[in-house]
């Protein structure tokens, strides 16, 4: 692959070196304070447009809030991709974007994002220091690992395209919900413990796995078994070298020819399909996911493995053209965000608040022992819809909130190398 | 006398005027981006030959077109089987004008739901835990599930034959039904068999239909990638999805390179169909 190599530095740009030597122009970006007076009368004409992928906006929360605050929320449902091209491209259809962290790494520097003033987020102090300090619950580091949310949640003022190495009072994004993903699994038609990302690339499930087709995504969960069975540690399994993609891709190249691969999905429902069906018994999967084939009726297992989770999370980002009013109405949805029926409502679709707090105040007890406890349930466990989850007795995969978060290997992410790593995955997917 | 000879170019422009709007405009567009270079963000407008460099030194763009191309050509040949024996059949030993447009439009019936609904309904019959492996295992044939059934090439290029011979079959049979049964009568008095006649007066009377029938199929088989990604589960990968992981990373100047490829190879396709068959003058016939 040599020839292809000398390709990597075309426009001679860097993605990284961009965003490390990214000038401190102090542009005004930031709608300044708007007369406190007149905005409680024109307030109810207000309309804010979030776009997000869907396993984050509901229009069911969109709704609430707008009872709850007065002035309109409407929603459209765009995958991260797509998203990342609209703030960039057509910023002005965009209000409230819910991006994820590592999307930030990309699009942060267009500046078609607010920097937030952390100090006008009433709940910011409440959220886990995961997000607020990079610390797990226990006081030690998080996991840096592709890109830890903390690296890329603080800027240090409006107008700036780098982020800053630690905390300030302006944030890229307030961080909404989370999880830990971890390979899923049916006990059924396996028959035996699985507790290593390692029995991905196991020959015993030979026709029997699956990846997921989203290449930055794809390749960390194989490089967790890659790593996992001891064929080699990785530097950094979110920002590999190109001799690390290339070793990666060899080896998933060699275990797709030898017929391990059933399927690679690219769609929530199509891995909920390939679950409920029997074509695939162990794969990467989502937790959305994991409770719409338990809804059918099928066991499917999300167990902790040694290794430990991929992590991933959302925030949801103000675009830049907002300003006067409706910039303070999106910073009161904020607020509402965080005040605990969103966070409870996420709940139930298996993801965490970034406040669990207020989250958890507004859960039943059954529902937050369930949920965040990791005990056993009290009664029967429902989604947000009412769509039975589990009976009494259940426990939640992984057990309680702490020991799930705490416990994240490495973050979703994008690489350094990541043009080289797309065209591989490619190479891998047609080979 | 200029009032006479501009007026068919006065007849043209309105279609003129929209070709380029929707067509020349769009491609005009295409080939300045694959110029153009970016950092998986912003594009910086340039003139440099990368993209195309890397498209052609990288050895997946081979892989990719010779499955596209493989694809292409395997739903071609069962398409083109299908659609001229159903045609033959609907044309030459159906007698009534009634039953032949009933029997016809029956062929169109499944085109009354989406093309997806189509594709996705084939996942359930060919599974694992299918209808068909079902079936088979029911009345003993075999033992274990057939799993080529399903996500598997076998399953991209039965969809593709499913979802596109009536495109070979509506040209196909409009050209067959041209043919006049005078001809067909004379060759069989002057002691021609049906094979003779098949081969020496209707293939070659039908080979604009055909031909027609070839370009849609190209068309549609080339430029897809949404029934390769689900019916080969993601084992396969296209042209056309390829490029759609470029773009998904926000990669539009390669997308772009990687589009005009294809669209010239697409070109280079239809003219060799064109070269074997003059469409123009066959239609004007």
């Amino acid at each position: 692959m040599a020839k292809l190599d000398k390709g990597n530095n075309r426009a001679g740009v860097s993605r990284r070196s961009v965003l490390k030597g990214g000038t401190a122009t102090l542009v005004a970006g930031s709608g300044m304070l708007a007369a406190p007076m007149v905005w409680a009368n024109n307030l109810k004409d207000i309309t804010l447009q979030q776009v997000g992928p869907s396993y984050s906006v509901y229009p069911d929360i969109a709704a609430q809030a707008s009872a709850d605050l007065g002035f309109k929320i409407e929603t459209q449902g765009a995958w991260t991709d797509a998203l990342m091209a609209r703030v960039v491209n057509q910023p002005e259809t965009v209000d409230v974007a819910d991006l994820e962290f590592w999307a930030l790494s990309k699009v942060w520097r267009s500046k078609m994002l607010h920097a937030i003033e952390t100090s006008k987020i009433k709940n910011w102090d409440k959220m886990i220091p995961l997000f607020r300090e990079g610390k797990n619950f226990d006081g030690s580091d998080a996991s840096r690992q592709g890109i830890l949310p903390y690296e890329v949640l603080y800027v240090d003022g409006p107008g700036e395209t780098s982020f800053a190495g630690g905390a300030t009072d302006h944030a890229t994004l307030v961080p909404t919900i989370y999880n830990a993903d971890t390979l899923g699994i049916r006990p059924d038609l396996i028959g035996r413990e699985i507790n290593s990302w390692a029995e991905l690339l196991n020959p015993e499930f030979a026709g029997k796995a699956a990846l997921l087709n989203i290449p930055q995504i794809g390749i960390m969960d194989a490089a967790m078994a890659i790593e996992a069975r001891g064929d080699f540690i990785y530097g950094d399994k979110g920002n590999m070298t190109k001799e690390e993609i290339d070793r990666t891709i060899d080896i998933l190249i060699a275990a797709k020819k030898a017929g391990q691969f059933r399927a690679f999905w690219s769609s929530f429902d199509e891995s909920v399909n390939l679950m409920a069906s029997g074509e695939v018994i162990i794969q990467s999967m989502w937790s959305p996911a994991v409770t719409a084939v338990r809804t059918r009726g099928i066991d499917v297992s999300y167990a902790p493995l040694k290794e430990g989770y991929r992590g991933w999370g959302i925030g949801m980002g103000l675009m830049s053209h907002l300003e006067g009013l409706k910039l303070e109405a999106a910073y009161e949805y904020l607020n509402w965000i965080l005040e605990g029926w969103q966070g409870s409502f996420m709940a139930k679709t298996g993801y965490y608040s970034s406040v669990p707090d207020t989250a958890k105040a507004a859960l039943s007890a059954a529902e937050r022992d369930f949920w965040y406890e990791g005990k056993p349930a009290s009664e029967d466990i429902k989604d947000p819809f009412g769509g039975l989850q589990g009976s009494v007795g259940l426990v939640r995969d992984g057990g309680s909130f702490e020991d799930r978060i705490g416990n994240i290997a490495c973050w979703n992410t994008v690489m350094d190398e990541e043009r080289h790593m797309v065209k591989r995955w490619n190479e891998f997917i047609s080979s | 006398m200029t009032n006479r000879s501009l007026k068919p170019y006065l007849e043209a422009l309105p279609y003129a005027l929209l070709l380029v709007l929707i067509v020349g405009v769009p491609i005009a567009t295409l080939i300045t981006i694959s110029f153009w270079e970016t950092d998986g963000l912003l594009l910086y407008p340039a003139f440099s030959f990368e993209n195309y460099r890397e498209l052609f030194t990288s050895s997946l763009t081979l892989t990719l077109y010779l499955d596209t191309i493989k694809f292409t050509l395997l739903t071609l040949f069962f398409s083109m089987i299908i659609g001229f024996t159903c045609s033959y059949f609907l044309v030459f030993f159906v007698k009534s004008l009634k039953v032949q447009i009933a029997l016809f439009l029956l062929c169109t019936v499944p085109f009354w739901t989406s093309a997806t609904i189509r594709m996705i309904s084939w996942v359930p019959f060919l599974g694992k835990e299918g209808v068909f492996n079902s079936a088979v295992q029911g009345i003993g044939l075999t033992d274990t599930p057939l799993e080529f059934l399903l996500f598997s090439d076998f399953a991209v290029v039965l969809t593709y034959v499913h979802l596109f011979t009536l495109f070979m079959i509506v040209p196909i049979f409009n050209s067959m039904s041209k043919i006049s049964p005078s001809v067909i009568e004379a060759a069989r008095d002057a002691g021609a068999n049906d094979f003779d006649i098949l081969i020496n007066i209707i293939i070659p009377l039908t080979k604009t239909g055909i031909a027609l029938g070839s370009i849609f199929i190209v068309a549609l088989v080339m430029g897809d990638f949404f029934v390769v990604r689900i019916m080969s589960g993601g084992q396969s990968a296209s042209v056309v999805s390829a490029m759609k992981n470029e773009i998904d990373q926000l990669y539009y100047p390669q997308a772009a390179a990687a589009a005009v490829l294809l669209i010239a190879m697409v070109l280079i396709f239809v003219s060799l169909i064109l070269r074997v068959v003059d469409i123009r003058t066959e239609l004007a016939r």
